[in-house]
């Protein structure tokens, strides 16, 4: 499992970047008429490679002991649902941004953020639908109202990578040696 | 950690514990014994059929609720979070087929759609309520350690641990951030440059805490950390739990004969 990833090492740095992204994720960004809450799951991807993986479960905890929400028996789902998405990214974004000279960090990020919502999205409304047919409307109209989000979510993504590589470059360089 | 005594944390709003809003019974309670029935009780009221049974679990679980705490603060913040199970709601009656209970237009809505529905709303309400009931008035950091005792892997009660002492510290520096931006009368709006900017805190964010991070794995090194925290609480099973214990057992028991009448 992923947890063997995780060195002593590296528990800090990876439970910061978790709480970090907690406090992220509650920011609420205006699109269009309504505000969206971030899943910056995406860009978890990137950062944290497969440590993603019980820094997204430890979140996901977090949230349903603060607010109820999730509850514990979707837990496991959730995660999967969150953290297959952040490993996708990983493995399809995170070698372009390591490239010698990754070309527009700004679009690679928006790409992973949008690829993170939209994968996350299409899983849930998957888990849905394979739950009962009487499922399947509420599970399209998730769909849609993912849509919004993912663009909101690739806009300020890509801002945050473009940042984090001009600022901190060994927050996305270094930091995979296993991804 | 004691590494930097001078950040302690200002504001706890977001981690803060509702633990002294909790009876002294339930405080007095094993920590394990309430994650352990917590879960239990979620299992069971999940797979509950029947309304007398299922009605009787939320029931419970909303009596202990108001025994345990401040319940209207514990919705208000589950509040907005909830639009997924209303859009579930709304959409279930009018999608599973069956005799009509109403029509709206071309729609109609069947009996066995209403039934579902409820049954949902009254899984989901049981198994949050307990979890407040049982679960929010617990201290974080107790909770970590009688997950740790449960025997949870150790390094996912390691991040769960420093997740939740760092929470307090990163709120207070996204505060910062946000205000900073305040002051430069930055306003959120559905445009490029609130996304932009929004990007650049998040990334902003990052950066400080990967930072603090260094500094904190510096000053455990510097202290002969050798990738162990020891869990200095004594969690002891007492009698009064065993009690408890038995009484849980005897609801769920008793949930599951009245699922079989």
């Amino acid at each position: 499992m992923a947890l063997r990833r995780l060195d002593y090492e590296r528990i800090p740095q990876a439970a910061l970047l978790a709480a970090a992204f907690f406090i992220s994720s509650l920011v609420s960004v205006p699109v269009g008429p309504s505000s969206v809450h971030l899943l910056l799951n995406g860009f978890m991807g990137l950062v944290l490679g497969w440590v993603a993986v019980p820094a997204i479960f430890v979140a996901l905890l977090l949230q349903s002991l603060f607010f109820g929400f999730g509850g514990l028996l979707v837990l496991g789902v959730n995660t999967l649902n969150m953290a297959l998405p952040a490993l996708v990214c990983a493995a399809l974004f995170g070698g372009l941004l390591r490239a010698r000279k990754p070309l527009r960090p700004f679009w690679i990020g928006a790409a992973a953020g949008a690829t993170g919502v939209l994968l996350t999205g299409a899983m849930v409304a998957f888990a849905l639908a394979l739950s009962g047919q009487a499922f399947v409307p509420a599970a399209k109209v998730i769909l849609v109202t993912y849509l919004p989000l993912s663009i909101a979510e690739a806009a300020v993504t890509g801002a945050a990578v473009a940042f984090a590589l001009r600022v901190a470059p060994e927050l996305l360089l270094v930091e995979n040696p296993h991804a | 950690m004691v590494a930097q005594p001078r950040e302690a944390p200002v504001s706890r709003a977001l981690t803060a514990s509702l633990e002294h809003a909790a009876p002294a019974w339930l405080r007095a309670c094993d920590p394990r014994l309430r994650i352990v029935a917590a879960v239990l009780f979620a299992v069971v009221t999940v797979g509950l059929h029947q309304f007398t049974a299922l009605l009787a679990a939320f029931g419970v679980a909303l009596a202990l609720a108001l025994t345990a705490g401040p319940l209207p603060q514990l919705l208000r913040r589950a509040a907005p979070l909830e639009g997924f199970m209303l859009l579930l709601l709304l959409s279930l009656p009018f999608t599973v087929p069956g005799h009509t209970w109403f029509e709206l237009g071309p729609l109609a809505a069947s009996h066995e759609g209403l039934s579902l529905a409820l049954s949902i709303v009254l899984k989901a309400g049981a198994v949050a309520l307990m979890l407040f009931a049982l679960l929010a008035t617990l201290d974080m950091v107790v909770f970590g350690h009688a997950l740790a005792r449960l025997r949870v892997p150790e390094r996912l009660v390691h991040l769960f641990l420093f997740t939740v002492r760092y929470l307090d510290l990163l709120q207070d520096e996204y505060r910062r951030l946000r205000l900073a931006m305040r002051a430069r009368a930055f306003v959120p709006r559905s445009d490029r440059h609130t996304w932009r900017s929004f990007g650049w805190l998040i990334g902003m964010l990052l950066v400080r805490s990967l930072e603090r991070s260094q500094r904190i794995l510096a000053a455990m090194k510097c202290r002969g950390f050798d990738g162990r925290l020891y869990l200095l609480d004594r969690q002891r099973w007492r009698g009064s739990d065993s009690g408890w214990a038995a009484v849980m057992g005897l609801l769920l028991g008793g949930l599951l004969w009245l699922d079989r009448l």
